[in-house]
């Protein structure tokens, strides 16, 4: 149980799938503009990072390793994630219109999203185990959507203030980010 | 467009990461020391140009053109996924610890947009042979971008210069300056913060270098006109 309590934590706080990992960073700059937009690309990349996760896990584990193919898990798992996609683009649309309208535009974006398929690949590097794999995954992605929502209010915040010309758009944001990352740095001394 | 400013346009007219906002993870996350981000731009340098050469090569007859093009975007991923299938074996035969050091971004350039965009936008209709050259000068304008960012991140990091480190010993110790001014090496620049610190400030000093340039293009126009008009009177 302690074991799963670390492995949460630290994908959540120390590990921080955005501003310790690195992973997704497209859509941090390009998505975190704005809270709605910042809460529904989150939601989106918590429930693909679990489906994929448990996918490509399964996939990997019963049937690539039995074979001896773990070489090819890099394309297995980006054509498993982008078929993925699609199905899930396809089951909201057709059972849950509204649903589809919230979260519709960034499921298309999700594919090339390098947290998903990172995830994906970081799982079976480490070896985790079933119940292992799922409380790593949601912790990333709820991590995702916490940190992106934090820096969607900071950056409404700062549409309303004077930035000096040179640093307006891209040069802001990353400064942001850096500041963000300075917090979360800290958690890094808990465990 | 000559060959020589297709291969030229990707170092800093259309630099995939300064202008384009382009590949920013592995920007960000592999360069902690120059050798890193060779590495990395050796990588890309191979996938970009061969897959450029392939998805050019499989959209220029115009036969396989219409059988490919509906479903492009799978084909794309499958031709991609493979060659990074290779670039994964090869350093991890070849370059084991710098295989190790990079990690999961090696196959993460997959996902890496700069090459996506590259096979969308520009050889899927252009020749095999103009692909590769884009693709050569897309590559080196990206490598060029992260060196700078390591470059700077490496000196004020850990004071060092590290070329290769694999086998023959390719470094430089700049620690004399530090200790000649009295101070450490900035730790800082090594940690997450400082990938985003050193990128925000290249992307604000080059915003700044072409509002200069804008300006001054505006004032030369202003000026011509003035004078034009004051001739004309």
């Amino acid at each position: 149980m302690s074991n799963l309590l670390i492995i949460a934590f630290s994908a959540f706080f120390i590990q921080n799938v955005l501003l310790t990992q690195f992973l997704g960073i497209c859509s941090f700059i390009g998505v975190g503009k704005k809270r709605s937009s910042s809460l529904g690309m989150g939601l989106a990349v918590i429930v693909v990072i679990l489906l994929a996760s448990v996918v490509t896990w399964t996939i990997y584990k019963y049937v690539m390793l039995p074979l001896d193919i773990g070489f090819m898990k890099t394309i297995v798992f980006i054509l498993v994630i982008a078929a993925l996609v699609q199905c899930i683009e396809i089951i909201i649309k057709r059972f849950s219109p509204a649903l589809y309208k919230a979260l519709g535009i960034y499921l298309p974006l999700i594919t090339t999203n390098c947290a998903v398929l990172g995830v994906a690949i970081t799982n079976v590097n480490r070896d985790y185990s079933f119940v292992e794999m799922l409380v790593y995954s949601l912790a990333i992605g709820l991590g995702y959507l916490f940190v992106m929502y934090i820096y969607a209010i900071i950056r409404e915040k700062l549409d309303r203030n004077p930035v000096p010309k040179a640093f307006q758009g891209t040069p802001i944001a990353m400064i942001v980010a850096a500041i963000l990352a300075i917090i979360f740095a800290r958690f890094g001394g808990l465990v | 467009m000559t060959m020589k400013e297709n291969f030229l346009k990707g170092f800093i007219k259309e630099n995939p990461l300064f202008v384009f906002v382009l590949g920013t993870c592995p920007a960000l996350a592999i360069t902690t020391t120059l050798e890193n981000a060779i590495g990395m731009g050796v990588a890309v340098l191979f996938v970009l140009m061969l897959s450029n050469l392939l998805v050019s090569l499989v959209t220029v007859n115009p036969k396989l053109r219409e059988l490919v093009m509906p479903v492009r975007i799978p084909v794309y991923i499958v031709l991609i996924a493979t060659l990074v299938v290779i670039v994964e074996m090869l350093m991890k035969a070849f370059v084991p610890a710098l295989y190790r050091t990079l990690g999961v971004f090696i196959p993460l350039i997959v996902v890496n947009c700069i090459i996506f965009g590259r096979a969308e936008a520009y050889a899927s209709d252009h020749k095999p042979l103009e692909s590769v050259i884009d693709g050569a000068g897309m590559a080196l304008g990206f490598a060029m971008a992260i060196m700078i960012i390591s470059l700077f991140r490496e000196i004020l990091g850990a004071g060092t210069i590290t070329l290769w480190s694999q086998g023959a010993n390719l470094s430089l110790d700049l620690h004399f300056i530090f200790e000649f001014l009295g101070i450490e090496p900035i730790d800082m620049f090594l940690k997450p913060v400082g990938a985003f610190m050193t990128f925000g400030v290249i992307m604000a000093v080059i915003a700044a270098a072409t509002n200069a340039k804008a300006e001054k293009a505006e004032k030369a126009a202003k000026n011509a006109k003035t004078g034009q008009s004051g001739v004309t009177k």
